[in-house]
């Protein structure tokens, strides 16, 4: 089992021609991926790898082939747009995996799939992998094991590092979502450990935050209130100065609550188990299950 | 990216926003004839990337033109938290009846612009936020409608009972928000604003942050950068394409993805050790780009010891090893390398170091308490 994503999503690859998107739809095709379409304006009626047909438009793509998730690698300058064209065309999940989307772009971005009852997650984000069933993104399938463990997070290497700590283990996962690092994004964790909490797949979440903005204490107060399932986080940037951005947009210390040392003491009030270091989610996976 | 007090008034000034006359100079003798100009009573302004500029003693009131020279004197040159000042904004002395603060930031929660003010202005919002948070009303914004003119009406009441001053402080609040949208601001503050005896409603001092997401479609607002008043090592890093912030401590850290380098600094400290900076080589790292890294790391003096972490995923570890294998060729190291990677070819990756005659660990922690060993143990 898995959230998100499985064995019925059918992919449209927004940027299917350009250097990422052809190279990421290829891995995922071979990961076992269904893609079904993909769209580069201008190359409609062509087909990539001989086999998947390109459409100059999302809603051409859309009537022909009947995706359930969009994911985008088009260039920062075009993905609002590009995320602007998915949710006017229904698509339900929506994966923006670009990095350096200007943040007030976003500000008009998210009104719009709200009101069109559409799911973004990112942008800025590694995207999601449901072991053995489907991936969209980028993250390395050869690292993951099918298994009970949710992973969320809010980086990209960083959650390689943690999902090879578990699939090292013997600690398979459900799925693994990166959300992105950005300020405004698409979905963020409550999103995300609801869904886990729903998911009869799920038996425990491993949640990676970090510095900047106040989601992981929305996070833990509501894992205290809603969740059964055990929940064991991370916070990086314990040693990041205040008021730099710290490579994620996101990452910067600003205002009240945004310290790791703030939301470490948010999760430990809420009974989630804080690693001090990625090695530590082993035995405390251990130690709740 | 942070602009200067002065580039951030000449762009509230473009909006319509009242701003005192002022000019930027880079001499003292050009401060003397600045000041003449504007009628004598100045204040000369250091034009620097920091905060706390007041308190650093670069902002200073000159009563004459000769004062005004003088005291340029003292701050052209001066170094406030680490960077000196190039250029000086001189601006007219300006009676102040009182003081408030605007503010724009993008909120994350709201996923919106948010329009803060408050009466108690001239100071640290921050602080104001920290000790006495009912000062401060907010506002958010609906992109689709920007700040309409009932919402700034009923903000700027907040700041002056009078109708004549609310109505310009909400004309004001709105071309703010205005001059934000158009030039890509994070963040557009003016602090003070002022009104004077007279009644009249001014922008005394403005602060804006350009979203460094928004330069590639403002070609005019990223010229604006002042490379000149900017840390060297971070003007190189940016060059280079990669993300660098300098730290105190000495183990120089060299990281794939910003979150796993902030995990790896964070493991160093959990060691004993301290991290010299933050480094994040990207996703899709070339040869040249780990080269450039190495380069920076070791222009630092404190640093004693380099650690290398990959997780290749997109980054290809052979890519890494052959990038220290060239930079080693081309400037040997002074201080010992541990080198930690793992992942996509890793094994190809290996071999090129083993043949380089570099030991290479697969292990995050292992690599981390070697790295603080070498430089010289935990504290």
């Amino acid at each position: 089992m898995s959230i998100f994503i499985d064995k019925k999503t059918r992919l449209l690859v927004q940027g299917i021609t350009g250097r990422d998107g052809s190279f990421h739809a290829r891995a995922m095709m071979e990961y076992g991926t269904n893609v079904v379409s993909g769209v580069t304006p201008g190359k409609g009626g062509q087909q990539f790898e001989g086999k998947v047909p390109i459409f100059n438009t999302v809603a051409d793509a859309a009537a022909a082939t009947q995706p359930n998730v969009s994911v985008i690698y088009v260039p920062a300058a075009f993905a609002a747009s590009a995320i602007f064209e998915a949710a006017d065309a229904r698509i339900p999940l929506i994966v923006c995996i670009t990095e350096g989307v200007p943040v007030l772009d976003m500000t008009t971005v998210m009104p719009f799939v709200k009101e069109r009852g559409v799911r973004l997650i990112g942008p800025n984000c590694p995207g999601l992998i449901s072991p053995g069933l489907s991936k969209v993104g980028i993250i390395p399938g050869n690292i993951c094991t099918a298994g009970d463990i949710g992973v969320v997070s809010r980086s990209g290497t960083l959650t390689y590092e943690i999902i090879h700590q578990l699939a090292s283990n013997g600690f398979g996962q459900s799925t693994c979502v990166g959300i992105g690092g950005d300020p405004i994004i698409g979905t963020n964790f409550i999103d995300c450990l609801g869904e886990f909490e729903g998911d009869p797949g799920t038996r425990a979440v491993v949640m990676i935050g970090e510095i900047g903005g106040s989601d992981e204490q929305h996070a833990a107060s509501f894992v205290q209130t809603k969740m059964k399932k055990p929940v064991v986080g991370f916070i990086a940037g314990q040693t990041a100065p205040p008021g730099r951005r710290m490579g994620h947009a996101g990452a910067i210390i600003s205002g009240a609550g945004a310290t790791a040392a703030d939301k470490m003491q948010a999760f430990e009030a809420a009974g989630i188990s804080v690693m001090k270091r990625p090695a530590d989610v082993v035995p405390l996976l251990r130690s709740r299950l | 990216m942070n602009l200067h007090e002065y580039q951030a008034r000449e762009i509230l000034r473009r909006h319509g926003i009242p701003v005192p006359d002022g000019e930027v100079v880079t001499t003292p003798a050009a401060a003397k004839a600045a000041a003449t100009r504007l009628g004598g009573s100045v204040v000369v302004k250091a034009q620097v990337h920091a905060g706390g500029r007041g308190k650093a003693g670069g902002v200073k009131l000159a009563k004459t033109p000769d004062e005004a020279e003088a005291v340029a004197t003292k701050i052209i040159g001066m170094t406030i938290k680490g960077l000196t000042v190039q250029k000086v904004l001189v601006v007219p002395a300006t009676d102040i009846a009182s003081e408030s603060y605007l503010g724009v930031i993008v909120d994350r929660e709201s996923q919106r612009p948010l329009l803060m003010v408050s009466a108690a202005g001239g100071i640290d919002i921050e602080e104001v936020a920290a000790k006495t948070p009912e000062q401060i009303h907010r506002r958010a914004i609906d992109p689709r409608y920007g700040l309409l003119a009932h919402q700034a009406l009923a903000l700027a009441f907040q700041l002056y009972p009078d109708v004549a001053k609310a109505r310009a402080a909400a004309g004001i609040m709105q071309q703010l928000v205005s001059a934000a949208y158009d030039v890509g601001a994070s963040l557009a503050e003016i602090n003070p604003l002022v009104t004077t005896p007279e009644g009249k409603v001014l922008a005394l001092d403005a602060k804006i942050v350009i979203d460094d997401n928004e330069l590639d479609r403002k070609p005019a607002i990223a010229a604006l950068r002042d490379a000149a008043a900017e840390a060297p090592a971070e003007v190189q890093a940016r060059e280079a394409g990669l993300t660098f912030i300098k730290l105190e401590g000495s183990v120089g850290c060299c990281v794939n993805g910003a979150g796993l380098a902030m995990a790896t600094m964070d493991l160093v400290k959990y060691y004993g050790g301290e991290p010299a900076n933050f480094l994040d080589i990207g996703g899709s790292s070339n040869p040249q780009k780990v080269v450039n890294a190495l380069k920076i790391i070791t222009a630092d003096p404190n640093v004693r010891a380099i650690l290398f972490n990959i997780f290749g995923g997109i980054t290809r570890t052979d890519d890494v090893a052959n990038g220290i294998v060239q930079a080693t060729a081309q400037f040997p190291l002074k201080v010992p390398i541990v080198i930690r990677l793992t992942g996509t070819n890793e094994q190809e990756a290996m071999r090129i170091l083993k043949k380089a005659g570099f030991d290479a660990l697969t292990d995050m922690d292992q690599a981390v308490q070697q790295a603080v060993a070498a430089a010289g143990g935990a504290r």
